[in-house]
Order: C-alpha cells, then sequence, then structure tokens
C-alpha cells in the first residue's frame, strides 16, 4: 500500500460566520486553525488536548460529519471532496467513527442486532446469511456473548456498549477507525479492558487509528505518536514515549505537570 | 456520575404497560367510562332507539323519565336519549378525526423541521408561528367563516388550529433525539437521511406523538362541540352534542333538562378521555415511571431501625457509623450504601473512592440528609459532627449546620449554580443564611472570600451571572460559598471531574491550600486516584455500597490488600508508563477469564 | 434590556404581516363571487363589473394585498354593509368590552393557577394537591359554554344573586361596581379552564425544578425550606410558566367567544359569530386581525418579561 492512511493539510474550519437576517455579520468561531497531520497505516496516532482544542471538530471533519473550510485531505488515498460527492456511503466503507458515549450512540429502541445489520448490508452490501455469520464473528471480536444480538442496548453497562459500538465500526470493514474519547465515559477498570480490546483489534486486523482523549496517559498507553492540540492548533507532535519524556512546547510541559500521577506528595517520585 | 442517579441496577421485573396503566384507578375509571360511551355510540345503529330526527310538536319538551322518553324530548319533541346517543358519536368521529389529521400534519412539520433544521426548519416554523399567533379559537372562526358553516369545515378549521401545538411539541423532541449520537452513526452505517428520519428518529419520537395526542383529544372534541354550539358546526337536522347545547339554551329556563343533558355527556366524555390520556402520559413518560418528578423533601427521609447513641465523647469532625441509605422504590428498597463507617479528624482530608455506582455520591449527600427522597432513605446510622448525630436532630437544626459547620462543593458548577441570580448574590446568599448581618457588608464578605479563592476583579465578577464564567470560575464560586460562614468539614463530590486538566490541579491547590490555611477538614469524593494521591492524608475505597478497605493514602497506593483495591490501582495508567501499561494490565483480565 | 425589547419588536412585524397575509388568504377561500353576492338580485354583469373595478378585484392578489394593507394603515377595515358602520369603529367598540372581559380572566387564571401549582407541587400527593388536582381536571373537562349555562341556572335564576347577561345594568347602574357584578360570572366562568391549565404546567414547572442540582446546593446552603421554594425554586419554575401565561392570553381571547355568547356580553366574540352568520366578511376579518395583532404584542411581553427573569435569554 502506498501513502498514508490519512493525510491532512492546512485544514481550517470555522464556525459560524455568514450573514444573519439583517445583513450583519455573526461571530465567528475558528475551531481548527490550519492543521497537517499525518496517519500512517497501521498506526494510532494519539490526538490529545483539553475542551475547545479542536480535537472533536477535527475527527467530525475526517468522517465526513463536517465539512472544512479550507484545506485538503486525504483519506486511504482519496481526496475528501471525491468521498464527499460520492456520498456518506463512501465515507463509511473507508473510515468509520466511535463516540465518546457509548450509550447515546446506540438508538435504545433497536436491538444489538439491528444496529449492527445496517452497515453489513448498506456499507458492505451483504446478502442475509452472510450478514448473520458477520454478525456473529463480531460480536466475538469484541469478546461478547452471542446473545447480545437479541438484546436492546439499556440492558448492557458502558463498557459492554462500548464494545457493541467498536463492533458496529469493525462491521463497515473500513481500515481507518476515528475514537473520539471512547473511553473517556468508562470507569478505570472498563476501560483498560476496552484499551485492550482495541490494541488487539489493531494488531489483527491491520487497522490505522486516530485516538482523541483529554487524557495524557491513555493516550500514551496506546499511541504510538502523539499530536498535542491548543485552541486548534497541532502544537508539537512526537513520538509517544518522546513526547513524555522531553515535551518541547510550554504548553505540553504544562499538560503533563497538571496531569495528577499516583505517587504521593510524601512518596519519592 | 452525576450524585442523584448512581444507584446500583439491580434489574427488578418489570410490569408492562397495560399493567402500570390499569394499576392507575383514575386512568383505569377513565378507560372504563370512556369504553362505555364508546360503546353506546358504535352500537347506535342496532340500540332500539326511535329516529332522532322525527318531530312531534304535540310531546315537546317532556320531562326525563317521560313514558317511551326516557330522556325527555327537545323542544321539537324529538328523543334526547337517541340524539345524546347519535350526538356522541358524531362529536366523537368528529372529535378523533381531528386530532388524527393534526397529529399528520402537525408530526411530519414537525420531524421534518426538527431533522432538516437550516433553512427548512426556519421556513416550516415561521409557518407554524404564523398560525399560533391567532388567539386559539378565532382562527377556527375565520376558516369557519370562509368555508361557511358545517361539521366538516369545523372539523378542518379544529384541525388546522391544532396543526402548531403539534408541531411544536414533535419538533422540540426531535432535536433533542436528532442531536443524540446513535443519529450520526446511523449516517455512518450508510442510512439516507429519509431513512434515518424515519427508522432511527421516528420510533424515538412516537411515545410523544401518542402522548400529545392521547392529551389533545379530548381538548378537540370540546372545541368542535364548541363551534356547534355557536351554530358554526353541525348544521339541522344533524346534531353532535354542542349543537344540541346550543339549540336547547333558548329554552334553558324552562326545560333545563334539554341542555344539561348534552352538557353533562360532553364533561364525562372529555373527563374520561383526558383521565385517561394522563394515565397514558404516566405511563409512556419514563421520568414520572422513575418517580424522578417526585419533590424531594428538604431533609432525607430518616428511617432507623434501632436509635443510636445522641452523642460521643472525644470525637474527632466527623464520624460515620454504619450509615445504610437505600432508594424506596414503592416498597421495595434497593440498598446504595450499605452500612459504612469512617472518620474525618481535624484539618485532615479523606478520599473516597470508587466507581460508578459504588454509593460514593450517596455517602456524601446522607451525611447532610441532602440525598433527594422520595427515594432517598436512611434506614440505619449515625452521623456525628463534633460527637453529635446530625441525623437525630430535628429539620431545623440540620438545615441550621448545613453550610454552616458542614458545606458542600459539588461536581458540575454549571448546574449547581442558580441559573438566574448574580454570582456574588449567591455567596452572600450563603453568609446571610447564617450570620446576622447587614445585606451590604455580606456583599462585601462575598468579594472578599472570591478573592480569597482566586478570582481576579472579584468585585466586578460577582455581578456577573453563571453563564457568563468559566468552568474554573464557577468553581471558585462553588468554594467560595462553601466557604462562607468559616465551616469545619467541606464535603467535596468530585469537585474537578467536570474540568480541563490544567483548570483540576489549579482548583487542587486552591482547596489544598485553604484547607491548610484554615484547618479544615475535607472529604473528597472522586473516581481518580491521581486526584487522591495528590491531596488525601487518607483514603477509603467503597465498591456497591460498602467500604473494602482504608488506611494512609500512601500505603494503600503503595501495597493494597484487598483484591479490588489492588486491580483498580493496577488499571490506572501511570504518565510516561507508555505501552508497557497494556502489557501490564493483560494478565489481570486474562486471568479473570474474560 | 431596550435592545432586546426593541428586537423582539423587529421580530413582530413580520409576524404580523404573516397574520395578514393569512387572514387576507381564508378570506380569499371564500366559495362566490363577493360582487354577486353584494348585488343580490341587481347582479347584472355591467353592475359585477363595476363593483369589482371599484372594490379592485379585478387586479392580482399580491396587488389587491398591497392595496388592502395600505388601506389597514390608514385605518380603513372596510364598511360593514349589514351594521352599515366602518369595519374599524364597530371592532374597537366591541375589543374594549371583550379586553375587560379577558382581561380579568386572564389576571384571575394567572394569580389562582399559579398559588394553585405552587402549593400543589409543594404538597405533591397530600390533600391540597389532590384537590387542586381534582379541580384542574374538572376545569380543563368543563365545556365553558356548558358551565356558563349552568352558572346562570345557579347564581342568576335559581339564587338572583347575580346578572344573568349584559355588560351593564339596563337602568341605573353603569358603573365600577355595576360592571364588575356583571363581570364576576363571565370572568369566572372563562377563567375557569385557563386556571387549570396555568395551574397544572405550574405544579409540572415546579416539580422539575425542584429536581435541579441548584437548588439541592441552595439546601446544602443551609437555606430555609420556604426560601429554597420561593426564592430559588420559584424564580426558576417562573421562567417557564410565564410564556403559558401569554398562551393563555389567546385561550381567554379565544374561549370570549363562547362566554360572550352565553352572557350577552358586547364584546368582539359575539360580534365575529354574529357576523359569520350573516356573512359579514370584512368585519369577520377586521375583528380577527385586531384580536390577533394584540394576541401578538401580549407574547411579545411575555418575551420581554421572561428575558429579565432569566439573563440568558437576552444574549
Amino acid at each position: 500500500m502506498t501513502g498514508p492512511a490519512v493525510q491532512m493539510r492546512d485544514l481550517v474550519k470555522t464556525f459560524g460566520g455568514g450573514r444573519g437576517l439583517f445583513g450583519r455579520e455573526a461571530s465567528t468561531v475558528q475551531a481548527v486553525r490550519g492543521i497537517s497531520l499525518d496517519l500512517k497505516r497501521g498506526e494510532t496516532l494519539g490526538v490529545v488536548g483539553e475542551s475547545g482544542s479542536g480535537k472533536s471538530t477535527l475527527a467530525r471533519m475526517l468522517v465526513g460529519l463536517e465539512k472544512p473550510s479550507s484545506g485538503t485531505m486525504l483519506i486511504d488515498g482519496r481526496p475528501w471532496e471525491d468521498l464527499a460527492r460520492s456520498g456518506t456511503r463512501a465515507f463509511g466503507r473507508t473510515i468509520q467513527y466511535v463516540f465518546q458515549d457509548p450509550v447515546a450512540s446506540l438508538n435504545p429502541r433497536k436491538t444489538i442486532g439491528e444496529i449492527l445489520d445496517v452497515p453489513l448490508k448498506l456499507l458492505c452490501g451483504y446478502e442475509n446469511t452472510k450478514r448473520r455469520a458477520r454478525k456473529r464473528e463480531l460480536v466475538d471480536a469484541v469478546q461478547m456473548p452471542l446473545d447480545t444480538l437479541e438484546r436492546y442496548p439499556h440492558e448492557f453497562s458502558g463498557g459492554q456498549a462500548q464494545r457493541i459500538a467498536i463492533a458496529r465500526a469493525l462491521a463497515a470493514e473500513a481500515s481507518i477507525l476515528v475514537l473520539d474519547e471512547p473511553v473517556s465515559a468508562l470507569d478505570v477498570s472498563v476501560q483498560a479492558q476496552v484499551l485492550l480490546l482495541l490494541q488487539d483489534l489493531r494488531n489483527s486486523l491491520g487497522l490505522s487509528y486516530l485516538f482523541i482523549s483529554h487524557d495524557l496517559a491513555v493516550v500514551e498507553s496506546i499511541s504510538d505518536r502523539v499530536a498535542v492540540m491548543y485552541l486548534g492548533e497541532v502544537v508539537e507532535v512526537a513520538p509517544a514515549a518522546q513526547l513524555f519524556a522531553a515535551p518541547q512546547h510550554e504548553y505540553t510541559r504544562t499538560l503533563i505537570a497538571s496531569a495528577p500521577r499516583l505517587e504521593t506528595a510524601e512518596s519519592p517520585a | 456520575m452525576t450524585g442523584l442517579t448512581v444507584s446500583p441496577s439491580v434489574p427488578r421485573k418489570r410490569r408492562s404497560n397495560w399493567q402500570l396503566l390499569m394499576a392507575n384507578r383514575l386512568a383505569a375509571a377513565g378507560l372504563f367510562l370512556f369504553g362505555f360511551i364508546a360503546l353506546l355510540a358504535i352500537l347506535a345503529p342496532v340500540l332500539p332507539l326511535p329516529n332522532p330526527d322525527i318531530t312531534d310538536q304535540p310531546n315537546r319538551l317532556l320531562p326525563p323519565l317521560s313514558d317511551g322518553h326516557l330522556l325527555g324530548t327537545d323542544h321539537l319533541g324529538r328523543d334526547i336519549l337517541a340524539r345524546l346517543i347519535w350526538g356522541t358519536q358524531i362529536s366523537l368521529i368528529v372529535g378523533i378525526s381531528a386530532t388524527a389529521l393534526a397529529a399528520i400534519f402537525g408530526s411530519l412539520i414537525g420531524l421534518v423541521a426538527g431533522y432538516m433544521r437550516g433553512a427548512t426548519d426556519t421556513v416550516l416554523m415561521r409557518f407554524v408561528d404564523m398560525l399560533m399567533a391567532f388567539p386559539y379559537i378565532l382562527l377556527a372562526i375565520a376558516i369557519v367563516a370562509a368555508l361557511g358553516p358545517g361539521l366538516l369545515n369545523a372539523l378542518y378549521a379544529i384541525a388546522i388550529v391544532n396543526i402548531p401545538f403539534f408541531a411544536r411539541n414533535i419538533r422540540g423532541v426531535t432535536v433533542s433525539v436528532r442531536n443524540r449520537e446513535f443519529v450520526e452513526a446511523a449516517r455512518l452505517s450508510g442510512k439516507s437521511h429519509p431513512a434515518i428520519l424515519f427508522t432511527e428518529v421516528l420510533p424515538n419520537v412516537l411515545p410523544v406523538i401518542v402522548i400529545t395526542m392521547s392529551t389533545t383529544v379530548g381538548w378537540m372534541i370540546l372545541e368542535t362541540a364548541g363551534l356547534s354550539f355557536l351554530g358554526l358546526g353541525a348544521q339541522p337536522p344533524t346534531a353532535d352534542l354542542g349543537s344540541m347545547l346550543g339549540q336547547a339554551r333558548a329554552q334553558l329556563f324552562t326545560a333545563p333538562h334539554a341542555s344539561i343533558i348534552p352538557g353533562v355527556m360532553i364533561f364525562a366524555l372529555v373527563m374520561s378521555i383526558n383521565l385517561l390520556g394522563d394515565g397514558v402520559r404516566d405511563v409512556l413518560d419514563p421520568r414520572l415511571r422513575s418517580g424522578a418528578l417526585d419533590r424531594p423533601m428538604a431533609v432525607t427521609k430518616i428511617r432507623r431501625k434501632a436509635k443510636p447513641a445522641p452523642t460521643i465523647e472525644n470525637a474527632p469532625s466527623l464520624v460515620v457509623e454504619h450509615l445504610t441509605t437505600g432508594f424506596d422504590d414503592g416498597g421495595h428498597l434497593t440498598p446504595a450504601v450499605k452500612g459504612i463507617s469512617f472518620r474525618l479528624d481535624k484539618g485532615e482530608c479523606l478520599g473516597l473512592i470508587g466507581e460508578s455506582g459504588s454509593g460514593k455520591s450517596v455517602t456524601a449527600l446522607s451525611l447532610m440528609g441532602l440525598v433527594a427522597s422520595p427515594p432517598g432513605l436512611i434506614t440505619d446510622g449515625a452521623v456525628y459532627i463534633d460527637g453529635r448525630d446530625v441525623l437525630g436532630l430535628r429539620e431545623q437544626e440540620l438545615i441550621a449546620l448545613r453550610g454552616a459547620r458542614v458545606s458542600y462543593v459539588f461536581q458540575d458548577p454549571l448546574t449547581t449554580l442558580h441559573p438566574l441570580y448574580r454570582v456574588g448574590e449567591q455567596v452572600a446568599e450563603a453568609i446571610l443564611a447564617h450570620q446576622a448581618v447587614g445585606k451590604s457588608a455580606a456583599k462585601t464578605r462575598a468579594i472578599a472570600l472570591m478573592e480569597t479563592v482566586g478570582i481576579r476583579d472579584a468585585a466586578e465578577r460577582s455581578r456577573a451571572y453563571p453563564h457568563e464564567l468559566s468552568g474554573g470560575q464557577r468553581q471558585r464560586i462553588g468554594i467560595a460559598m462553601a466557604l462562607a460562614n468559616d465551616p469545619d468539614i467541606i464535603i467535596a463530590d468530585e469537585p474537578t471531574t467536570a474540568l480541563d486538566v490544567t483548570v483540576q490541579a489549579r482548583i487542587l491547590d486552591l482547596l489544598q491550600n485553604l484547607r491548610r490555611e484554615r484547618g479544615l477538614a475535607l472529604l473528597l469524593i472522586t473516581h481518580d486516584f491521581g486526584v487522591v494521591a495528590q491531596v488525601c492524608d487518607r483514603v477509603a475505597v467503597m465498591k456497591n455500597g460498602e467500604i473494602v478497605e482504608q488506611g494512609v493514602t500512601d500505603t494503600i497506593l503503595r501495597d493494597p490488600q484487598h483484591d479490588y483495591t489492588k486491580r483498580l490501582i493496577a488499571c490506572v495508567p501511570e504518565l510516561g508508563e507508555g505501552q508497557r501499561f497494556l502489557a501490564r494490565v493483560r494478565p489481570l483480565f486474562e486471568e479473570a477469564g474474560a | 434590556m431596550t435592545a432586546y425589547i426593541g428586537k423582539r419588536l423587529l421580530a413582530a412585524i413580520p409576524v404580523i404581516i404573516g397574520l395578514s397575509i393569512i387572514v387576507f388568504l381564508v378570506m380569499k377561500l371564500i366559495p362566490g363571487d363577493p360582487a354577486q353576492a353584494l348585488l343580490g338580485s341587481y347582479a347584472t354583469p355591467e353592475n359585477v363589473e363595476r363593483i369589482n373595478r371599484a372594490l379592485g378585484l379585478d387586479r392580482s392578489w399580491p396587488e389587491q394585498y398591497v392595496i388592502w394593507v395600505g388601506n389597514l394603515l390608514h385605518g380603513d377595515f372596510g364598511r360593514s354593509y349589514i351594521l352599515n358602520r366602518p369595519v374599524l369603529d364597530e371592532v374597537l367598540e366591541r375589543f374594549s368590552a371583550t379586553l375587560i372581559l379577558a382581561g380579568a380572566a386572564l389576571l384571575i387564571c394567572s394569580v389562582l393557577g399559579i398559588l394553585a401549582g405552587i402549593v400543589s407541587a409543594v404538597r405533591q400527593f397530600g390533600w391540597t394537591d389532590r384537590i387542586v388536582t381534582f379541580f384542574v381536571l374538572i376545569g380543563i373537562s368543563m365545556p365553558a359554554f356548558f358551565l356558563g349555562l349552568v352558572f346562570i341556572l345557579f347564581f342568576a335564576v335559581r339564587w338572583r344573586l347575580l346578572p344573568a347577561s349584559g355588560m351593564y345594568a339596563v337602568y341605573g347602574g353603569g358603573d365600577l361596581p355595576d360592571l364588575v357584578n356583571h363581570l364576576i360570572l363571565p370572568a369566572g366562568t372563562l377563567a375557569i379552564v385557563a386556571t387549570g391549565v396555568v395551574a397544572r404546567l405550574t405544579r409540572a414547572a415546579m416539580l422539575e425544578v425542584l429536581r435541579q442540582d441548584f437548588i439541592r446546593t441552595a439546601r446544602a446552603k443551609g437555606l430555609k425550606e420556604g426560601v429554597v421554594i420561593y426564592r430559588h425554586a420559584f424564580r426558576a419554575a417562573l421562567v417557564s410558566v410565564i410564556p403559558v401565561i401569554g398562551i393563555q392570553a389567546g385561550f381567554v381571547l379565544g374561549g370570549a367567544v363562547y362566554i360572550e355568547t352565553v352572557f350577552q356580553w358586547p364584546g368582539l366574540g359575539q360580534m365575529l359569530v354574529k357576523a359569520v352568520s350573516t356573512r359579514d366578511l370584512l368585519l369577520v376579518q377586521g375583528g380577527v386581525l385586531v384580536a390577533a395583532t394584540v394576541y401578538v404584542l401580549v407574547n411579545l411581553l411575555a418575551d420581554v418579561a421572561q428575558a429579565m427573569l432569566d439573563p440568558r435569554l437576552k444574549a
């Protein structure tokens, strides 16, 4: 395969603007200001930042839920505009998204089987028997019992729901996954399990991850490289170990210093 | 993670909607009355009734219980019972049809406007606003005036007038459903917009449509009857209940029964539908079912099996003994905190840590009786503040302690501050609640407090409303409020969870400094071991409403004794550990057979 | 605040224009030829054409609309050919009577409804709550026109306590006590339904607010329960009750149609019903337009009051 999984150049996203009813210019917010980043194939690129840093906007542009104001993106070698023109299905087949709140991302009135059926039918175009077989494989891949398929979302805990959401993203057979705070809503022990699952899936299926989180330690534990975002810009990109051992940018240093650590004030660091 | 919704999800047998509806006595009564009336109306053609339109001048205005005329006759000698039953049929058909029309068109407008947003939304809703800008019945009158009086035209008029009501309601719900993530997830799964609207959004909006219909159908029957009463609806000889009443009005003084009978029928019909509609609403609205709309009492209900000693000697700041709190759900008690005990010395910081559902927030709120009740219920244990059991105090005494000796800092300062009062006022209010000072003195002190917690330009900022401040500033206001009366103990329930890490670090520093300066005891509720490590002298680990282990923070972090604690600490990724973290935790889950 | 009021006033203009368009279009829906109707047996083709030209009916609809609005702005609402009187004069005279009736009803329903709603919420499931809930249910299920008749039967006919009809006594009277005496029954009847609705929504709003986090904060501060309920909860609930009162203004204006018919109150509603049955369409048009415009302004007031209470809305 050639080229990176995702290539972003000078990406800008401005919200608001345009003209109001009486011709006044509405105020604008620049959520993303000129980002250039590559996600290599088979890599996990962590994106870390605080609220308002623009990291979610970046993710939503990648999967086609927002339209960039300017700049270019190549996703799996295809220009963003091409994908956008051929409709959401082209996007869905190339790149998938895992939401922060797993419970909100599953329709409460559909069974898990019905939810998983949609991408298999619309994105992969499988016929009935193949879909049934794939659904069982998917549920198995995220380490959930088979009867999961007949149940409704409210019957699952947050961690289980996130596994199901990951299964849905996998169903599309896209090789690139954007994970937007996938473990932030989970308790620590569940969080570790989901991180393990994500790592296993990446290794066995050869996926590329863009992993977004506000939690430095979580990002570090799963990422090959980490990009730090601040007020819509990437202030630093470096291999994970290097970034945390020798942060270059002032903001990165503040972030690292602010993160609570397990060593107590008295114990030797 | 919000304090009130923490309850271990004990699976309970869910009653079906039908059983729930029947359990509501008023709704059941409504259903039977409505069923009876509807049955009569349906059976009108086969019941042994005289022709309702045959006039019989000699026998006009016969009183009820006359021979052959059970309910008497009207001014043209027509049998009132026959006219009543046929009229009921017409009123029912017209009312229900009007509701169905309004529901279909209104819901469609609401769904499309709420889902599409943007220009479509603006155009549709502006149109709806125009219709709404007419005083309700006047538009119906204008429409009838244009189309000409008649039952069908009255039906159209009532339906049109009610479309905005449906459109607005349904749009509101659609917007909130549409913003849920599963809608975007369906997009990314390849669904088209119409498919999402009708297969993902509509099923979630449907209960609201049903609720709206069941609560408006009575109203629509009333309104069509009203138009007929005015002579604008059903035209002679056809009569619905409204026109019967309208025609009999002229003989109100001589033969009141001719007016009263149809009037009572309209009332009974509409009342039965309203009772049933309220019942349907209660069943379908999950908030009503869960009791989430019950009024919480000033103090948590306390029903302790045994009375503990009212005071204890030589006590530290806070002693909690065998505290047990649960949620009373119609006689069934779901325990949340199961007999926990701990103590907090003067000037000490104790961390209460646990995962969601561990009961840590319920514990924090139980101490001052702040668990919302119903359904909260304290069934056992004691809370000693300075050696006195506060759960045994009278309500007024307990309230006087709140914010004075023991104060709280809550999680999300945007929802925990009153949105309509300036932050300075809110801090001053805390002072005025416990100290006999003047308003302006309280204000000055509030500004001083705001300076203490590190708010710059405090005098000016005190005039701001909560929504005008950043999250960190709002939490500083929360802390200033907690400090207002120099308390001995501050209970902080996840005070930094809603904040960014850099802000969290500054807020934790602030709490730490204040504690040292003022000798405050701090009970810190958190799910984050990093926070505990930084701030707490001792820590208690909670799981399923019990404390599994407590001790000096340093010791517990380095050498946890309980399996649960071990596992919990092991699952926290450490900064600088990198990918070794996953390698380290992998065995934990493999041996558990996950 | 002034800026906000200005903004709301500006926003009301398109609504009022929209109202006028709807009224215009509804009148255009009328089947049959107005000239024909006007002329009756004199409707020779020449006469019809002359009338059409005189009334501007030979022009396109947009042109007709512009001319019509122009006339409205000059206070020319046309002439009622049944009453043989300018529409505007008749409408304004009638409307002042309706305003007295509807205003009194709105006042009663706001005060009683809010009080009942608060008491009902604070004593939820207690006996006061049950009584209020019971009366609310009767209120919203009772046809106002029937209740009016029952009241007349008892208060006016049987007990002879209050007058059954009219706005003033025919002989003598005409002063304020006389007006109030005549007002009690119709205003009370009109207010009953609206009171039920206001009480119900106030109760729901209070219960909703009492569950909010900031109420727990108020309790944690050690505020007395009365302060928590009236200063904290009620203030927040009022924000959602005010628009309900605005909407009730529309319900009482509309409900006045029945009440005025039942009690012979010489107001706009009674006029409208008569005008519809005599097909005096210019009168219907004028009456509906004036009432709707007033209703828009009342809701504008409600918006402003709401924004004064809630600083978040002013942004």
